[in-house]
């Protein structure tokens, strides 16, 4: 064999390496540039700081938090832990909010109709940033802790957030919490069984009331045969603040209401063309079948959407998650935050910033497989 | 005139003395070289802050910080308009100095052991001494910190502030929630809003926020207790001795101007003064500026076209409602003592 | 029961059916009121919508503080505006501070130059958006207006004063960055797409695959920090380029990813048979690509393309993390003045504004673009 340029084989390695070799050489060169560079302006390097004790006061956190005795890495996992919450409440209500955004623009209602369309179309022209700067403004404006508005016993609405009475965790609500995870794999399977009867004999076996039992029933034996422990932690006003209780934060929540109602423009377009993608003709050749509306809905309309909205939808959750970056301007300490005053404190900005990039690489890249999953699942096989 | 001369020949002659070997490799120091070759002093400012360094309504920067940039261009260019001012970040500003791109920072940086140790960064002098206050409204009626137990309290991160207040409260035993904001003007309506009940930052910053709430000023109330010590200062590389010192006795020119009484008005009167420090000071005599490299006339520069560290402190500290205090001389019970210059 | 219908309906009142058929009545009906539960809601939004406004104009117009006096030179007294907090904007910020704004710290008696930019970026925009100007000379007029508008803003030609890039600032730098970006990384964009479509090169597609994935896995902010705060250090000793311009590089690459992204779309969705026939006509890849494929698949991309751009457009308010005074850094840096604390929402309205005539404008292109493409298509 003669290594000759017409042949496509070789061709196509020599171009292969010159190009990698390129690439290859050009980040050589930046590292040893780098190294040399942090030698020479004496600039300390390496992951030891993650290892010593943090100092930062953190607000909200998920875990235990104590400055004097964490760690930078235990405080950069609390910032992690805090941006996975405000990312997966806000995905699921991001959905939520804009499906429905999406249905209403197609309302036959002009009022509704156009209101929507404004909805969408001012939120997706103004930087998030802005939008983030006026909820926290809007929530600033309620009344202070000492004149809360209090609509139900144990609720209170205030500047310092929303107060709400807590349940006192203990074991057989674990335990009962179990059960109803149990259930809902187990309902799923019955579920899929009535399936398998329908489609060999026509008829379907009534699920719900299986699905009642599993769900609810079960729970609530377990719970009561463990002696049906029940006591709540109701909020009170003591000192400057309110002392237990759950706490949603105005931080947290106008991050949260920010983001949702930026990203819910940009998913009711892309629910509304996913409807709009499915043709008239089947939804009224399901109506000519005799078959209900939310079946219509169920079975014909949104496996067909899906197909359409499910990749869009993806990068929406990707850039809802990045976006939660821009917490800092509202004082919620997300990853970003704490990294930032880590890399502050210790000066140790390389390694800073190659956390952040890697923990979010790691977020972002485990949406991407999840949502390509469930594409692959909904996708229609097609003949 | 004839003395002029005289001293001039006398440089001259100092020079080709004593200095030709430094000359023959430039001033001797990298970033004084790099400025001159520039024409240009790069100075990290925040720009962001009233009173330290925020660009006014034509753009131009205004602060102390911006000030004491300009003394040291005049230092070394003789020109204190020959600079540029790059606003730098909290989380940037150190990057930015450790890899040139300024030459050196006029930030109210805190000095602290830690930055000096692993940054590759010293202090060169401080131009300003403050401290972790904390401003209350006073209809919550709370007399002192000691009182605040289960607080909120909002801060600037990124700052020392944070760590000052998480110890303190600490040692005292109590608890305390912190909402922690970059930005100064969302942290400060989030104080005026009630979102936290104390507003904690350096005390020269509570008491300009404080005055410029002007006839509401007294709904508001700084707590006695300063928590911590923050002595902020001139930040810039270290291994380049000639341009630290230069740093340091530009400021430390202005606290001896003022000591001397001489400002940016009276200065030129000061020519037939005989008083030896004056002499040596206006580059009449000796080769004070020679020895750090730089023209004989550097400290008259700083002082004709800036101003002495009174001028400096009534030009942009004083609009902001804020006693002098510690920033004193140490002649009127302030800590400001400058070494003598011969 | 019809019998009924038709009497109510033809014998008392002869004109009804045609006032309810057309005219204003009549579409409410169909269009506001077709149900209860229609009338319903049409009755709460309007009550709502009707509320919001008038407080609106309350505040934005009939409370309204214009203008402050001044006390001496240079000193505005803002006790007008302090007494009419809460229930009155202060629009006597944005007159002090709207140059600030709009330009940043430029010189002060050099700002016409900016001003002149901004003309010229709207002016590149609106030819660019004309269907008309569609051509290789297009291309031509960008460079030289972008030239044109470098020389402008750095000077020290023709006897313009030479602004160090530092004292850029406010509208123009967004404008900049979002433009300059898109034009740079669109060349870019175009390579990484055709590499990750390719099958002869394995390894090529790899590093495309892991350059848009990597880049497009991280947010903005961190790129943008990587690039202001460790370009120098990649870089040999004693360079220094500029700070905008590495947020430039910033943005051109991280831009470069996504506009991949929709590149690769545009060439999956040209029908395959338009592949084939050039290979049967034995043209080879480059010539097929330049003349068969891209010319057909660019044309389809350039509503997602405005809609990226709009992004950018949006996201350069990131650039306050590196110091770089945007026209939203710039908003802020203005409040930032004691005389002007607490007057945020006043500032916000009006670069919300500013953004929105900006994005709005560029988006209603992109979606009229879209439906004549369309239209064209199903044909």
């Amino acid at each position: 064999m003669t290594l000759s340029w017409s042949d496509p084989m070789f061709r196509s390695i020599v171009w292969q390496v010159v190009i990698i070799g390129g690439f290859a050489a050009i980040a050589w060169y930046l590292v040893s540039n780098t190294s040399t560079n942090l030698k020479a302006r004496r600039i300390a390097t390496g992951f030891e700081f993650l290892g010593r004790t943090a100092g930062i006061p953190i607000g909200e956190h998920m875990i235990d938090y104590e400055p004097s005795i964490n760690t930078y890495g235990y405080a950069l996992f609390v910032g992690v832990l805090n941006t996975l919450k405000v990312s997966v409440v806000g995905v699921v209500l991001a959905t939520l909010l804009g499906t429905l955004i999406g249905i209403l623009r197609l309302s036959r209602n002009w009022l509704i109709s156009k209101l929507t369309a404004s909805y969408v179309e001012v939120l997706r022209d103004i930087p998030l940033l802005l939008q983030l700067l006026f909820w926290y403004t809007v929530l600033q404006g309620l009344p202070a802790a000492r004149q809360s508005f209090n609509p139900v016993p144990g609720v209170f609405l205030s500047n310092r957030g929303v107060k709400l009475p807590a349940l006192n965790w203990e074991a057989p609500h674990l335990w009962a919490l179990a059960a109803f995870v149990l259930g809902c794999v187990a309902t799923h399977y019955v579920g899929k069984r009535a399936d398998r009867i329908q489609d060999a004999t026509g008829v379907r076996p009534r699920v719900w009331p299986v699905a009642l039992g599993l769900l609810i029933a079960v729970p609530v034996a377990v719970w009561a045969a463990l002696g049906a422990p029940w006591s709540i932690e109701w909020p009170v006003l003591r000192g400057f603040n309110f002392q237990g209780g759950l706490t949603v934060s105005p931080e947290y929540f106008a991050l949260l209401l920010g983001l949702v109602i930026y990203t819910s423009a940009y998913v009711a377009e892309i629910v509304r063309s996913g409807i709009l993608s499915v043709p008239h003709g089947q939804i009224e050749a399901g109506g000519a079948l005799g078959l209900r509306q939310g079946v219509i809905l169920r079975k014909i309309i949104l496996p067909q959407a899906l197909r359409v909205i499910i990749p869009p939808m993806t990068s929406q959750y990707l850039n809802l998650t990045k976006n939660s970056s821009l917490a800092v301007a509202i004082g919620y300490q997300d990853m970003v935050s704490i990294a930032n005053t880590t890399l502050n404190q210790t000066g140790q900005a390389i390694e800073g910033i190659f956390m952040i990039g890697l923990l979010y690489l790691v977020i972002s890249l485990s949406i991407s497989l999840f949502m390509n999953w469930y594409n692959a699942r909904v996708a229609l096989v097609e003949r | 005139m004839k003395r002029t001369l005289a001293s001039a020949a006398g440089a001259i002659l100092a020079t080709a003395l004593f200095a030709a070997p430094a000359m023959a490799q430039g001033s001797g120091s990298a970033t004084i070289d790099a400025i001159m070759k520039r024409g240009q002093l790069v100075c990290g400012v925040a720009g962001l802050t009233a009173g330290f360094s925020l660009p006014d309504s034509q753009g131009v920067m205004r602060g102390i910080d911006a000030d004491s940039c300009r003394t040291v261009a005049a230092a070394v260019l003789g020109d204190a308009s020959k600079i540029r001012f790059v606003p730098t970040t909290t989380t940037n500003r150190f990057t930015m100095l450790q890899s040139g791109e300024v030459d050196m920072l006029y930030r109210s940086t805190t000095w602290t052991l830690g930055r000096e140790a692993s940054l590759g960064t010293e202090f060169a002098s401080i131009n300003f001494y403050d401290g972790t206050g904390f401003l209350v409204k006073t209809s919550t009626n709370v007399k002192s910190v000691k009182e605040l137990d289960g607080a909120t309290v909002c801060v600037q991160p990124g700052t020392s502030t944070e760590l000052a207040i998480a110890d303190y409260f600490r040692v005292n035993k109590m608890k305390f929630t912190p909402i922690l904001m970059q930005d100064l003007s969302e942290i400060q309506n989030a104080y005026l809003a009630g979102r936290c009940d104390a507003y904690s930052t350096d005390a020269s910053g509570l008491a300009s926020f404080r005055s410029q709430q002007g006839a509401k000023a007294p709904e508001h109330t700084l707590l006695p207790e300063i928590i911590s010590k923050e002595p902020l200062g001139a930040m810039v590389r270290k291994g380049d001795d000639k341009f630290f010192d230069v740093v340091r006795w530009t400021y430390f020119a202005t606290l001896i101007a003022e000591e001397n009484g001489m400002d940016s008005k009276t200065i030129d009167s000061f020519a037939a003064n005989t008083v030896p420090e004056i002499r040596r000071f206006l580059g009449l005599e000796g080769d004070m500026g020679k020895q750090l490299g730089l023209d004989n006339k550097w400290a008259y520069n700083v002082i004709k076209q800036v101003g002495n560290a009174a001028e400096i402190w009534e030009r942009n500290i004083t609009p902001l409602g804020v006693p002098r205090g510690i920033n004193n001389l140490w002649t009127k019970g302030g800590l400001n003592y400058a070494p003598p210059m011969r | 029961m019809s019998t009924t219908i038709v009497a109510s309906s033809s014998v008392p009142t002869r004109e009804q059916p045609s006032a309810l058929a057309i005219g204003p009545l009549a579409w409410m009906r169909v269009n506001l009121f077709n149900s209860w539960i229609s009338s319903a809601v049409t009755l709460l939004l309007l009550y709502f919508g009707v509320k919001w406004i008038i407080s609106f104009v309350d505040w934005a117009f009939l409370h309204a503080v214009w203008s402050v006096p001044e006390t001496a030179p240079g000193k505005l007294d803002p006790t007008a505006c302090r007494d009419a907090k809460g229930f009155g904007a202060c629009w006597a910020v944005i007159g002090d501070k709207y140059r600030f704004i709009l330009f940043g710290r430029y010189p002060f008696d050099e700002q016409w130059r900016a001003a002149i930019c901004i003309v010229l970026f709207i002016g590149l925009y609106v030819v660019s958006a004309m269907r008309r100007f569609w051509r290789a000379e297009l291309v031509l007029i960008w460079i030289g207006v972008l030239t044109a508008i470098g020389v402008l803003m750095w000077g020290g030609v023709f006897g313009l004063l030479y602004v160090p890039q530092d004292e850029w600032g406010g509208l123009p730098i967004t404008l900049i960055i979002a433009t300059f970006g898109l034009a740079l990384s669109f060349p870019l964009a175009i390579f990484v797409a055709l590499g990750r479509r390719s099958t002869e090169l394995p390894a090529v597609k790899l590093l495309c695959v892991v350059y848009v994935e990597l880049i497009r896995g991280v947010p903005l902010i961190a790129w943008l920090f990587m690039a202001s705060a460790m370009f120098p250090l990649f870089m040999p000793v004693g360079f220094n380029p500029d700070k905008l311009l590495r947020v430039q590089v910033a943005v051109v690459l991280f831009a470069g990813a996504y506009l991949a992204e929709i590149v690769r779309a545009g060439l999956q969705t040209l029908p395959k048979g338009q592949y084939e026939a050039a290979d049967a006509l034995g043209l080879s890849y480059w010539h097929k690509t330049l003349f068969i494929i891209l010319p057909q698949a660019l044309r389809l991309v350039i509503p997602p393309l405005v809609n990226t751009f709009i992004g950018f457009f949006k996201d350069t308010s990131l650039v306050l993390i590196v110091g770089i005074f945007d026209l939203l850094t710039a908003g802020k840096v203005a409040l930032a003045e004691p005389i002007w604390q607490g007057y945020s929402t006043e500032v916000y309205v009006v670069l919300a504004a500013i953004y929105f005539v900006f994005c709005w404008s560029m988006a209603r292109y992109s979606r009229g673009l879209e439906t004549e493409f369309n239209k064209s298509r199903r044909r």
